[in-house]
């Protein structure tokens, strides 16, 4: 059944149990993000230690796809190398928008994966994609505040 | 309401839709609950748009050979259709694109009175002026005031809503008052299904010398409208909720206004006269048509009226009162459902939102459409409506005269369905 393909239980089990969750200090820059369709939201902040994630954490509210994605989010990049985390970023955001035609690739995205069964539907993509964005600017907001 | 109609033939009614008749998401029985947002298109108004464009197109009210006389002939056919099923004359009907478009012609016109002639005096805003609105508006009939009063330096004040989602009226003297210009309010909201008192807001509102705007774009394909008896000075609906194709809305105007109003676009159609240096503008309705004006559509609109008149609106509006009765019982029916609205049919109309206890609005819709359920998600275009309501988004069904008992029926299965997927019942 289609329903079953896109609620993975992955998926249910990040939004249940989130990864990551609640505003933390110190961070280095911070982003809200919202989906103007449908008013969910999300806080997400960001600190980095030289090239690297030192941290991601975030508060917001919203369906179970834009929690468990951010959850999933805080599992991939946070102890990375920014450019591996933007390479991550890159392969789920590629994922998303591949109206489910893409494979997605475990050793990158590990629990991101069961996202594929969401990129079939285009009104849930922005969703899956909320906390990616605000993680995205971010680091651009923080990059910045460095240079 | 009157309840002496017989009562509505659904069946008759649901083989005039065709799209009723698909099926959707593995095969499932489309069971649409989404007419709030969009109503579909019976036959008899497909036909109508076909059958003008095969044999009447032409560009309205210009040249002079016999398509330009018959698809003017139609166009204008169709507005006093449309003004004489809201109880208003014809050249009180101004085609606009949508009703959203109607707001911004009235919000804009006012704008541009503080620079046309002494006839415009009276739509004149600036500072110290006022501006009224609800909290519970869609966001077209509250962002185009907020710029408004951006614009002009005059205030913006709103009525709140009460926990049950009835307009706060405790204070209509301290809030429309001799400063007031305009009172821009809903009819129906296209969320808690709420139908206003309007007379009571007209009166204070003519009572202190202030302008009416009423946005009845969920009242006018709903029940029987008269915006003359209403009282109000101007309305707005659109054609693609009331059975009518998209493209083409609708905006009232007491005459006497539309005839002092300044325009808002200008360009070919609307004018009077033009030299190099200015122009001057024709009488309403043309007025406020700038440019060609959508025609197949307006003549489709003309048909959705005719159809909706022979199947009576009283009618619909019975029919709908027992499809929400069903829906507000069985809703109550479900623990951990919460309604966001009035819990009884009393003054309300079809729009049922509601909230479901630990499962987002998405994810429930999404558990719907699974099931071929399709209902909106969101806040609908009402978000700080939504705020005050403590609801971030809910998941709406709304009605209308196609729909039946056994889809409010198989909407409750979905609701409980959806319990049980996300495991919270």
């Amino acid at each position: 059944m289609q329903l079953q393909q896109m609620y993975q239980e992955i998926i249910l089990d990040h939004y249940k149990n989130p990864h990551g969750r609640g505003l933390r200090d110190p961070f280095d820059a911070e982003s809200h993000q919202i989906n103007p369709t449908c008013g969910d939201e999300v806080t997400l902040r960001v600190r980095l230690d030289g090239g690297t994630v030192a941290d991601v954490s975030y508060d917001g509210q919203g369906c179970s796809i834009s929690q468990a994605s951010t959850s999933v989010l805080t599992d991939l990049v946070v102890g990375r190398p920014l450019t591996e985390a933007f390479e991550k970023m890159d392969a789920f955001v590629e994922l998303m928008q591949g109206r489910g035609r893409i494979e997605p690739d475990e050793d990158v995205l590990e629990d991101g994966i069961a996202f594929a069964g969401v990129a079939k539907y285009p009104a849930r993509v922005k969703c899956a994609l909320l906390g990616w964005m605000a993680f995205k600017d971010a680091v651009a907001r923080s990059e910045g505040a460095q240079a | 309401m009157t309840t002496t109609a017989a009562p509505l033939d659904v069946a008759a009614v649901r083989a005039d839709f065709p799209i009723l008749g698909r099926t959707v998401r593995e095969g499932k029985r489309l069971v649409y609950l989404d007419s709030g947002a969009t109503s579909q298109r019976p036959r008899q108004v497909l036909d109508a748009e076909r059958a003008f464009l095969e044999t009447a197109n032409a560009a309205v009210h210009r040249g002079a050979h016999q398509l330009a006389e018959e698809a003017t002939d139609e166009y204008e056919g169709a507005r006093a259709k449309i003004a004489s099923f809201v109880g208003v004359g014809f050249d009180e009907v101004v085609f606009t694109k949508n009703a959203t478009e109607g707001v911004n012609l009235v919000a804009y016109a006012m704008g541009n009175a503080s620079v046309a002639g002494p006839e415009a005096a009276r739509f004149r805003i600036g500072p110290g002026d006022e501006i009224v609105v609800t909290e519970m508006e869609h966001h077209a009939n509250l962002v185009p005031w907020q710029q408004l009063a951006q614009r002009t330096g005059a205030t913006l004040r709103w009525f709140g809503v009460t926990d049950e989602g009835r307009l706060d009226l405790s204070d209509v003297d301290g809030l429309i008052t001799p400063r007031t210009k305009v009172v821009a309010f809903t009819h129906q909201s296209n969320v808690l299904g709420t139908v206003n008192p309007v007379r009571v807001l007209a009166d204070r509102a003519r009572a202190v010398g202030a302008l009416t705007v009423l946005d009845a774009c969920q009242s006018v394909p709903h029940s029987p409208v008269d915006f003359r008896a209403l009282g109000v000075d101007f309305a707005v609906f659109s054609g693609h909720k009331m059975l009518g194709p998209s493209g083409v809305g609708v905006l009232y105007g007491r005459r006497e206004l539309l005839e002092a109003l300044p325009p808002f676009l200008t360009g070919g159609s609307m004018i009077e006269m033009v030299r190099m240096a200015s122009s001057t503008f024709a009488p309403p309705p043309q007025r406020f048509e700038a440019g060609v004006p959508m025609t197949s559509q307006a003549v489709a609109l003309g048909a959705a009226v005719d159809y909706l008149s022979a199947v009576g609106m009283d009618r619909v509006a019975a029919h709908e009162h027992l499809l929400t009765e069903a829906a507000l019982r069985g809703l109550a029916e479900i623990p951990g459902v919460r309604v966001v609205g009035p819990l009884d049919v009393v003054d309300r109309g079809g729009a049922v939102s509601f909230v479901i206890d630990g499962i987002h609005a998405h994810d429930a819709g999404q558990v719907l459409d699974s099931l071929g359920i399709a209902v909106r998600v969101g806040h609908h275009c009402a978000w700080p409506l939504h705020r005050r309501m403590d609801a971030a988004a809910t998941v709406r069904a709304s009605f209308y005269l196609y729909n039946t008992l056994d889809e409010v029926a198989t909407l409750l299965d979905g609701v409980r369905e959806a319990q049980r997927f996300f495991g919270v019942a």
